[in-house]
């Protein structure tokens, strides 16, 4: 049996989904938005609702709650903007969230091996254990992958 | 001393493409028009196809010659899971042998912004879709005009084709678009 490493207090955004709380790593936050038009197009990728535009970016929008909670949202409030890794790469992904965010300092006790793959380690706040979730275990995406023809025209919008 | 700006770099003009913009089931889709052929009419094909019973490739059901090439008309609807629709336009895609069947055309415009895909989309769509593109507030898919068959469906529709039995070549009543 492996003993949890203890490691330093670091910060934390708490999101709301439903009932319950999670907690993502403050680094990968880029911002919290209100809700904006999702435009939809065709894709097999299971868990995206579609894209939102942002300063200028295309950012998929990921409904990470099924998984969490085991059944959709039905309201949302704010769009949490993430940074997502896909290797050496990053980009922006929209998790949709039901109330207000809170940004903590709390000391992180890393996942076990019983653990999920998308739950990175745990966090004590208010009496309450929080998950600390995996964004790059819970998202869907792979590797960077070449697009077909990638057009002279191409600006990627990386954060 | 006041040191001179370096001189600026000259702003060569951005580059833009053409693009057709188009509708399948109600979704909006759009192709540069450069990769387009010709545009016909779904009518304009009646006489000229033969139709195909491939079970596992039900996005495919007619096949019609064009010189000594089979091109296989591909539904939209079919190839991106949207519900059936009539269609009523169908465009002949250039290096490919692929006819793509559209609902209709909503209108040319000139993408100027093209960004990849975010890599979030890991399945099939990575080959549908060239990027995404903002226009008018609204974002839309461009699509590839090599991803609507692969090299295997391509063998697989060759393999269950007698060219000679396809009927007469598809000639005239289209729309030529310039290269």
């Amino acid at each position: 049996m492996t003993q949890p490493i203890e490691s330093a207090s670091q910060s934390f955004v708490l999101l709301r989904l439903g009932e319950r709380r999670f907690a993502v790593a403050a680094v990968q936050i880029s911002e919290l938005v209100a809700p904006s038009r999702i435009f939809r197009f065709p894709h097999r990728t299971p868990k995206l609702e579609g894209v939102i535009l942002r300063r200028g970016r295309i950012v998929p929008v990921c409904d990470v709650a099924e998984k969490l909670l085991g059944k959709a949202l039905t309201s949302r409030r704010f769009y949490l903007i993430a940074v997502r890794h896909y290797g050496d790469k990053s980009e922006w992904m929209a998790l949709p969230v039901t109330g207000d965010c809170e940004l903590i300092a709390a000391e992180m006790t890393n996942a076990g091996e019983a653990d999920a793959p998308h739950v990175a380690g745990w966090i004590s706040h208010n009496g309450e254990v929080i998950e600390v979730l995996n964004l790059d275990a819970l998202t869907p995406g792979s590797e960077a992958q070449p697009t077909p023809d990638a057009a002279p025209l191409l600006l990627e919008a990386r954060p | 001393m006041r040191v001179a700006a370096p001189p600026a770099k000259p702003h060569g003009a951005a580059r833009t493409e053409q693009i057709i913009l188009f509708r399948i089931s109600g979704h909006p889709f759009a192709v540069s028009s450069a990769s387009v052929q010709e545009v016909r009419s779904v009518d304009s094909l009646a006489g000229a196809a033969t139709e195909i019973d491939q079970p596992t490739l039900r996005k495919v059901r007619h096949v019609v010659r064009r010189g000594d090439k089979a091109l296989y008309v591909v539904s939209g609807a079919a190839h991106f899971g949207l519900p059936a629709s009539s269609a009523s336009l169908v465009f002949v895609l250039r290096k490919t042998r692929t006819a793509l069947l559209v609902d209709g055309i909503d209108k040319m415009a000139t993408m100027t912004r093209l960004q990849a895909l975010p890599l979030a989309y890991c399945h099939e769509e990575r080959a549908w879709y060239r990027g995404l593109t903002a226009l008018d507030q609204n974002v839309i898919p461009v699509v590839n005009p090599e991803g609507f068959l692969t090299a295997d469906e391509f063998a697989l529709l060759d393999a269950s084709i007698v060219p000679e039995t396809i009927p007469g070549e598809l000639t005239g009543d289209g729309m030529e678009l310039p290269e």
